[in-house]
């Protein structure tokens, strides 16, 4: 029963890393960036629902809705003003600018809102679920996280496979120029890809807080860092391997604890994360390099 | 001895940066000794030299080897901490300060090396953002394995535990070094504003060296293409590992100097955030420009001091800087202007414009 | 590459001149945002603590608290003050810098470091400069080990370990104990050690030790779940608040219902804007302070301070509050005044603090004395907190 309720925080857990890492992973496979101020994005989702349901009384899903709308708006904000001029520049040039972005937003925030941390209301605002005479109880944000995810891959996988500019998206991540030779306008795909990633950076601040219910001017930047590992542990560009790479690291994470030590939870997660790395050198889902001479 | 061209270029080169932070030493002094050499600037001599040797050999990995490392402090962790244990552990035996902090940065820097060959050997096989994630894994174990470690003296030498200050069995003559998340308590501050700079001054040494060399020239044929490097019989894994393995030791001395400074240090001070900072000065410094990194690392350190004024906007103001001389300094049109500014200054000598990323 | 360097080099010449106009504005400026000038010859005090990244709501705290203080103080009309807060993002390098400059500013007595670690480096520094320093919150011993000019506000850790387990064992409140505690910070694990020596002593029965790290401070179901299979009934936690509400949430989701015991890192949890108050209902803590006290003083400090920051003030704000208070008295004890030398300074109130018929009392205790260790002596108040609100525990001292 223990391993069960441990299976589905880890699940839970990993399911908010799942949701964040698709982020990460669908701006590096297009504008082929690490995009490190995606963590305070979604501390800024965070704040907005915040804002919605304690200071303005909206109910639950309309400042879901508010959070996704001010992240999208925050997201192309952010591309157009900071990453578009540096297209052409290394993309170590564009880390670092969006390492600036990212102390930006935190900073702003805690301009904004103050460094006392808020107590986050969950959206979901139902019973838990009891099983087994009660010695199971799976909380109803965990279930809801767990169906989010789930639902946003299959979501994105449709988008990606089947429309317009999932397939425009495609053709820019597999070669800008002959993108733009056919006819695909190359910003424009990128600034979608940023809008989609920034409302599920929303989604996933709110589920974030929801399941842990505390924000603060910090709270995406661990999320984030770990997202990152499980979008570079499933294969960095690859969508389902985002999403096995942010369940692995969350299930990784609550069993590490679990089984074998509280101390040392962080180096056991990271010990993992690198032997995978061993044995697959691009990640669980990612495609091998070929190189051309 | 005839020069080449291109050989006079590079002593030139290198004897401009050597003369740079020799000519920034004899300034702080003469500044120091006139009196006008304010608190707060001299605080930051040694953090800054720390840097620096950061910074330097950090852009050996992304500069010279063209390979991305977000963990960078890990091993200035390493250096840190075992030049502390080292420190503390010769007080009774060895009582002159400079003596402690040589051994202190060459055992820091031999830990740190080894670590770089333990991470070094795996992690080269792996490319780009992979090696990067395995890095920054690193970073973090290093930091919550430190967390977690105690060590004391007691009469029969060192002794370390993993669960917490009572089971190192001191008794009462035994001293505690190293107290987990506690860090390391009542360090000695040895280090020195000359002995920083000395540092600084052989890391440029090793660096400087190592990239025109025979090895060096190899490295870099293996960064801008490694198969056809492969292809005429370079070796990749063994030029690639001793680049490692020094940018390693050289971040490793920078911690043990950086540690011996203060009268604490932390795990949780060499964070990921720390190994951004360090990558930070080599990006805007120039990738594989070593002056550049020198600089950025100077200016980027006292930056923040320089911004206390403007109170609570301290750190937004931080953000948007580094925001705006990214884009100012990758903007064409502007990079152009200076081009032909330059140009008319130079004229005769023909420039291409090529720029090495 | 050549463009590369004339590039970086030239952008950063640019940086170096936006830094040193930074550097000659930054005098004439300063008196403006955190500074609290008079006119009149004022004692400088100086603060330290952070203001930005993680641990800002310490350090924001603690320089509210005693801007307060100073205002109050300075409204005597006796000795005038003026204090200058600066920023050092809970490390040691940045709290020496701070430490530095406000050397360079000329202050006199330094009320800082907030936070432990930059704690132990600064006051190495003040002990050398002999710069009297009294932190209001940095609670481990290595704070005033060996240095006979820093002074501490608050308990020190072991101080409350001891204390928690006393008052734990006296009041029978548990036979099987928990602890949750975060290995990554001085404070927690400063507690835990000596809370889990004394149990040992006082046939405390510890069944579960479990540990987070501000890195994994989310989820504590493996925590909660291991306290409650080896049948805990009373869970400690040596923890801030952000984390505590965090078990507490999770264990009410569990339908876990121990009881829980903090020691001052708690106090805090009641104000945390929205937090569901019925969440912390039983929850036990030694605090020095509760915001929510009838008594006078607090009273009139948590009006001011709500007025003034739209927030209920938490210990670390009452910290700074009486450190100013503290510094005041012991100033007008020693007749200490504005043209003084911070060393001459330094000597006196060593003395003024450590005589015996020095005493204040303030918002974290009545009849607070010092110790010439630097220690402070003062009684926790055992609290419970009953129906969102702060009850004085029975059977407590």
């Amino acid at each position: 029963m223990t391993f069960l309720s441990y299976l589905v925080s880890g699940l839970s857990l990993g399911s908010i890393y799942a949701i964040i890492a698709l982020g990460y992973t669908m701006v590096y496979g297009i504008a082929k960036m690490l995009n490190f101020a995606h963590g305070d994005v979604i501390m800024i989702g965070g704040y907005m629902s915040f804002v919605a349901t304690a200071h303005l009384g909206w109910p639950p899903l309309a400042s879901v809705l508010l959070a996704m709308l001010v992240c999208t708006v925050l997201g192309v904000v952010i591309e157009q003003l900071a990453y578009k001029p540096l297209r052409a520049a290394p993309s170590l040039a564009v880390l670092i600018t969006a390492i600036g972005v990212s102390y930006f937003l935190q900073n702003a925030a805690l301009l904004i809102w103050s460094s006392n941390p808020k107590s986050f209301t969950s959206v979901v605002r139902l019973p838990s679920l009891k099983l087994f005479d009660g010695q199971l109880t799976i909380s109803s944000v965990a279930l809801v996280t767990i169906l989010a995810c789930v639902a946003i891959i299959i979501g994105l996988t449709f988008i990606i496979s089947k429309t317009k500019i999932g397939k425009a998206m495609r053709a820019v991540s597999e070669d800008k120029a002959a993108a733009q030779l056919m006819g695909i306008n190359v910003n424009q795909t990128i600034s979608v890809t940023f809008a989609i990633g920034s409302a599920l950076a929303a989604i996933a601040g709110v589920l974030l807080c929801s399941a842990y219910p505390i924000l603060m001017p910090t709270t995406g930047a661990m999320p984030g860092i770990k997202a990152f590992t499980a979008a570079v542990f499933g294969g960095i560009g690859s969508i389902p391997g985002a999403f096995w790479g942010g369940l692995l690291l969350g299930l990784i994470e609550i069993f590490g604890k679990a089984y074998i030590s509280t101390q040392l939870s962080d180096a056991i997660v990271f010990s993992i994360l690198i032997l995978v790395l061993l044995v697959r050198p691009t990640g669980l889902m990612g495609r091998k390099i070929s190189e051309k001479v | 001895m005839k020069l080449t061209k291109t050989g006079q270029k590079r002593l030139v080169s290198n004897s401009i940066t050597y003369g740079m932070v020799v000519l920034a030493f004899i300034l702080v002094q003469i500044v120091d000794s006139t009196g006008h050499l304010t608190s707060s600037l001299r605080g930051q001599l040694v953090p800054i030299c720390a840097y620096i040797v950061m910074a330097v050999s950090l852009n050996l990995t992304v500069g010279v080897l063209g390979e991305l490392s977000l963990g960078h402090a890990g091993f200035m962790s390493l250096g840190a901490f075992s030049g502390v244990i080292v420190s503390l552990g010769l007080r009774d035996m060895v009582g002159a300060g400079p003596l402690r902090l040589l051994a202190a940065l060459l055992v820091g820097a031999v830990i740190a090396g080894l670590f770089g060959f333990v991470v070094g050997v795996p992690a080269l096989r792996l490319r780009g953002d992979y090696l990067a994630i395995v890095t920054l894994a690193f970073g973090e174990i290093i930091k919550n394995v430190i967390n977690t470690i105690y060590v004391g003296i007691g009469p029969d030498g060192l002794r370390v535990s993993m669960s917490d200050q009572a089971s190192l069995g001191l008794g009462e003559t035994g001293t505690v070094i190293l107290r987990g998340p506690m860090g390391a308590v009542g360090v000695d501050k040895l280090a020195s504003f000359g002995a920083g700079i000395i540092l600084v001054l052989i890391t440029l040494f090793i660096v400087l060296n190592l990239v025109h060399s025979r090895s060096g020239r190899a490295i870099m044929a293996v960064r801008d293409n490694r198969i056809a490097a492969e292809s005429v019989g370079i070796s990749i894994t063994r030029y690639k590992l001793t680049a490692f393995i020094i940018s390693a030791a050289l971040a490793g001395a920078a911690g043990a100097l950086y540690a011996l400074n203060y009268s604490t240090v932390v795990a949780r001070k060499f964070d990921f955030n720390t190994s951004i900072l360090v990558l930070v000065f080599v990006v805007l410094g120039g990738i594989g420009n070593i002056r550049g990194s020198i600089i950025a690392a100077a200016v980027l350190t006292v930056l923040p001091e320089m911004l206390r004024a403007f109170n609570d906007y301290r750190m937004l103001a931080y953000a948007i800087i580094l925001i705006l001389v990214m884009l100012t300094s990758n903007n064409d049109r502007l990079k152009q202007l200076r081009w032909r500014f330059i140009a008319r200054f130079r004229r005769g000598t023909p420039q291409q414009e090529v720029d090495h990323e | 590459m050549r463009t590369t360097r004339f590039r970086i080099l030239s952008l950063v010449l640019a940086l170096g001149l936006f830094v040193l106009a930074g550097c000659s504005a930054g005098p004439t400026s300063t008196t403006a945002g955190t500074t609290t000038a008079k006119p009149a010859a004022a004692i400088k005090i100086g603060g330290i603590g952070p203001l930005t990244g993680g641990a800002a709501v310490y350090g924001s705290s603690v320089a509210n608290g005693a801007k307060i203080a100073l205002e109050e103080v300075n409204a005597l009309g006796g000795l005038q003050f003026e204090l200058k807060f600066e920023d050092d993002e809970h490390d040691a390098e940045k709290s020496v810098n701070a430490y530095n400059s406000l050397k360079d500013w000329g202050m006199q007595i330094l009320c800082g470091t907030v936070t432990t670690t930059p704690g132990i480096a600064v006051s190495a520094e003040s002990f050398k400069d002999r710069i009297f320093t009294l932190t209001p919150s940095a609670s481990s011993t290595s704070v005033i080990e060996g240095k006979d000019n820093v002074f501490q506000m608050c308990f020190t850790d072991p101080n409350q370990g001891i204390a928690s387990a006393q008052y734990i064992a006296e009041n029978k409140l548990g036979s099987k104990i928990a602890i949750i505690y975060n290995n990554a910070d001085a404070y927690s694990t400063g507690i835990y050690e000596k809370f889990i020596s004394e149990a040992a002593g006082k046939n405390l029965q510890v069944v579960s030790t479990t540990t987070f790290t501000d890195d994994t401070a989310n989820d504590f179901n493996v925590q909660l779940t291991a306290a409650k299979n080896a049948g805990a009934d009373l869970i400690f936690l040596p923890i801030y608040y952000q984390p505590a509400s965090l078990i507490l949430t999770q264990a009410d989701a569990m339908s876990y219902e121990p009881k829980f015991f903090g020691v001052d890192g708690m106090d805090g949890i009641l104000t945390m804007e929205n937090f569901n108050t019925d969440l912390a209902e039983g929850v036990m803590l030694l605090t020095p302070f509760a915001a929510d006290a009838t008594e006078a003083r607090t009273v009139a400090f948590v009006a001011k301070y709500q007025a003034a920051y739209n927030e209920v003030p938490n210990q670390f704000a009452a910290d700074g509050y009486d450190c100013i208070y503290a510094i005041y008295e012991a100033c007008k004890k020693a007749g200490i005044t504005a043209d003084m030398d911070a060393a001459a300074i330094c000597d006196k109130m060593i003395a003024a603090f450590t005589a015996a018929d020095f005493n204040i009392d303030g918002l974290t205790g009545e009849n607070m004395t010092w110790a010439a260790t630097g220690e402070v002596a003062k009684a926790p108040k055992g609290m419970v907190i009953e129906d969102g609100a702060y009850v004085g525990m029975q059977g407590g001292n």
